[in-house]
């Protein structure tokens, strides 16, 4: 359809006469915009608070929001701060340059109204903030007593080493449980956290309780009252037990527990502990987890721990005669050959459940019941009942002494990270050093022959480790490694590009 | 020269009042002060006559007429009409129309020789303006409105209509209507122009929201600065029979 082009005519403004294309008004823009102010009515100067301390905002009543300045956040917190902004269409935000010393925060709104018989109008206009210092209550809190924690988790282990701890050290990190701790402090059989809110230390304790099997009880002190709106203020204290079963103990279980279990002998392994433990009959191969509840029930101690492992060694190992494969690991019995490296003329014939990988030539280190002198009432009764007498000894795992004779004094491909940890010199001082870098030296070796234990912790590259090439090409089996596709490259923020960080998910 | 008034407070003047060359009325019920306006002007010169139009005050948007006659709508009385007849001079014909728009001066826009008709008008309602008023009509719209009378204001000299028309609009009604036009607004930017103002050959009358600027477009587009009644029927007549060749 042929459509006849229209120009727009111009018609004169009926206030000022100057010639403009005519509007719903027909008023030039300088005209209306001098009738009609549509920022009448708005906010143009208002007062914000802001806590030095921790940069946030308040938005009243309570809530504080952090915001950097001249940020996105602020933007929307300084806009969301005026009263009757639903009257007009805001358009545009920005902020104006402020010197940051003069406390005042300019922002320029642009918005739009309509006006009269139906024009819209734009308009531009500032509005001031003016920025006044009030501590928020947690940074005042922490300004009166900074050492103020309202929830302290006391973990403790009743065993002679800390294996444990460093195993769980290991976790934390990687899991980064301890973040919102306040203070981290070692004593003597165990550790101490401190968190500024009891639900930190709830979230902390429900952690625990899926890494290890633990019994907690939970405690409080009144620390402040306040009569005329009844607020109570506590100090809340979690007493943590982990439970003292560790890997690769002996225990004899008490009878009603074994026969709980099945009759499985009395006389079983501890293979593995996370939030249930793993036992295991070497004499049957069999197998059976008890969770936190069931243990703490019966409460059981070890009758002999890791630090009573003796070495042997193995002269003959015979065909298996069973094999199993038990919570992801194979054993195999078998009946072998084997006599103390203390006393090699007296020779042992028993069963063990690591046929599958002694041979003969090996070492191999477990528990000696013959001549071992056990303190533990069980272990008592069992040998009084039993007729042909307690196993003479119960292999627990291979040893591999002699290959890391070779690589003594040479760094390890890995490192760990530690937590940030006080020790607690008020006890005198019971904690050896010496001590503890042995039972850590342990505990890294107890990494590197379990890729089980690997798999929940992170292990980083050692920067000064470089493969030799003379290790390598040495004979056939070394001593157990962390494969270099497991360790993490650490984070650094260095000018120069590190090789970034290649993870590999570990397949187990 | 235009006047400013009001009519109880209102600026809409063109409503409640009617302009010609021959004659002027008005509504009923208003303050002295808007008669005392127009008598000021226009008292020796042609009548002023105080009316009503069904009942109604709104006479300005529901008569149309010029010198030579008046066209008032269906729902007029008996007494009205006949009030009417009595009081204009006798050369001015009053013709009652049977018509279903019956607001006659939105309708309808005209001065003594051309007429612009609402489009939906009947025939016969054309035939008869083109009768008693001695006008030629066309069907028009101003700025895509139907309702001419509303949107412009139409005198011999010149005509102001809706701001909003474009300029081929403008031309081709200017070209129909032989008179200069202009596209502006009167009572500060109303686009109702039929309704804010009334007008004749030498006078206007605008309401009071009108401004400076306004005024000045209404006074230079129907040339009302030098107008002098008498002058009237001579220049226009020669320049009539001029263009009517």
């Amino acid at each position: 359809m042929f459509k006849v082009q229209q120009t727009i005519g111009s018609v004169l403004c009926c206030k000022c006469g100057v010639p403009m294309p005519p509007n719903a008004a027909n008023m030039c823009v300088n005209c209306l915009r001098s009738e009609v102010d549509i920022t009448e009515g708005l906010q143009k100067s208002i007062q914000i608070f802001y806590c030095p301390e921790c940069g946030c905002y308040l938005q009243p009543p309570k809530t504080w929001i952090k915001a950097q300045w001249e940020s996105k956040e602020l933007l929307t917190f300084c806009i969301k701060r005026l009263k009757n902004l639903n009257k007009v269409k805001l358009k545009n935000a920005e902020f104006v340059w402020t010197e940051p010393h003069s406390k005042r925060i300019k922002i320029k709104l642009t918005v739009q109204a309509e006006v009269l018989n139906g024009a819209v109008l734009e308009q531009s206009y500032p509005v001031e903030y003016t920025v006044r210092d009030n501590l928020c209550e947690s940074c005042s809190r922490f300004q009166a007593n900074p050492d103020q924690w309202v929830a302290s988790v006391q973990l403790r282990q009743h065993v002679s080493h800390r294996r444990t701890f460093f195993y769980l050290e290991q976790l934390i990190l990687r899991h980064d449980a301890a973040s919102r701790a306040i203070r981290i402090q070692q004593v003597d059989q165990g550790i101490d956290f401190f968190f500024g809110n009891k639900s930190h230390a709830n979230s902390f304790i429900e952690f625990l309780r899926k890494v290890v099997p633990i019994e907690y009880r939970q405690d409080q002190q009144l620390v402040s009252h306040d009569v005329k709106s009844s607020l109570y203020n506590y100090k809340y204290t979690y007493s943590v037990k982990i439970c003292p079963i560790c890997r690769e103990d002996l225990i004899c279980l008490p009878s009603k527990v074994a026969s709980g279990l099945g009759n499985l002998g009395p006389l079983v392994v501890c293979t593995k502990v996370s939030d249930n433990i793993t036992i295991l009959d070497p004499r049957t191969l069999r197998c059976a987890f008890l969770d936190a509840r069931q243990y703490f029930r019966s409460g059981f101690r070890s009758a002999l721990t890791s630090r009573q492992l003796v070495k042997y060694f193995v002269f003959d190992v015979e065909e298996p005669v069973g094999e199993a494969t038990v919570g992801g690991q194979k054993y195999a019995l078998s009946y072998v050959q084997i006599a103390r490296e203390s006393d090699l003329g007296n020779m042992f014939y028993v069963q063990t459940h690591l046929g599958h990988i002694l041979k003969s030539g090996d070492q191999a280190l477990g528990y000696d019941i013959y001549g071992a002198n056990v303190n533990d009432d069980e272990m008592e009764k069992y040998r009084l009942s039993v007729k042909n007498g307690l196993p003479e000894a119960i292999l627990i795992k291979k040893c591999y002494d002699e290959q890391r004779e070779r690589k003594r004094g040479k760094p390890r491909a890995f490192t760990t990270k530690k937590l940030p940890m006080e020790m607690d010199e008020s006890r005198g001082g019971r904690v050896d050093p010496e001590k503890m870098e042995n039972e850590y030296e342990e505990f890294l070796r107890d990494l590197e022959e379990n890729p089980e234990l690997r798999f929940n912790i992170s292990l980083y590259k050692n920067k000064d480790y470089q493969e030799s090439e003379t290790a390598s090409m040495t004979d056939g089996e070394g001593a157990p490694t962390v494969p270099i596709e497991e360790l993490l490259a650490e984070l650094e923020l260095s000018e120069e590009e590190e090789e970034g960080d290649d993870e590999e998910d570990m397949d187990e | 020269m235009a006047t400013r008034l009001q009519f109880e407070n209102n600026c809409e003047v063109g409503v409640f009042s009617k302009l010609t060359n021959a004659y002027c009325l008005v509504a009923i019920g208003g303050s002295e002060n808007f008669y005392s306006a127009f008598e000021s002007e226009l008292a020796d010169v042609i009548p002023i006559v105080k009316t009503s139009l069904g009942g109604t005050r709104i006479i300005g948007r529901l008569c149309a007429g010029n010198k030579n006659g008046l066209l008032v709508p269906h729902t007029t009385t008996d007494q009205e009409l006949q009030h009417l007849r009595n009081s204009l001079p006798d050369a001015v014909v009053v013709q009652r129309i049977e018509e279903r728009l019956s607001a006659l001066g939105n309708c309808i826009a005209c001065n003594d020789h051309v007429a612009l008709a609402h489009t939906d008008l009947d025939k016969e309602t054309e035939e008869i303006i083109a009768d008693v008023l001695g006008v030629e009509v066309f069907r028009q719209t101003i700025a895509g409105n139907i309702l001419v009378g509303s949107y412009c204001a139409l005198s011999n000299r010149g005509g102001i209509v809706h701001p909003h028309t474009s300029v081929e609009d403008l031309d081709e009604l200017s070209t129909l209507l032989q008179v200069p036009l202009v596209a502006g607004t009167v009572n500060r930017g109303s686009e109702v122009i039929g309704a804010g103002m009334t007008v004749n050959d030498w006078t206007a009358f605008c309401g009071s929201d009108t401004t400076a600027t306004e005024l000045s477009v209404i006074d230079s587009i129907f040339k009302l600065r030098e107008a002098q009644p008498s002058s009237i029927v001579d220049e226009m007549r020669k320049s009539l029979i001029d263009t009517y060749v």
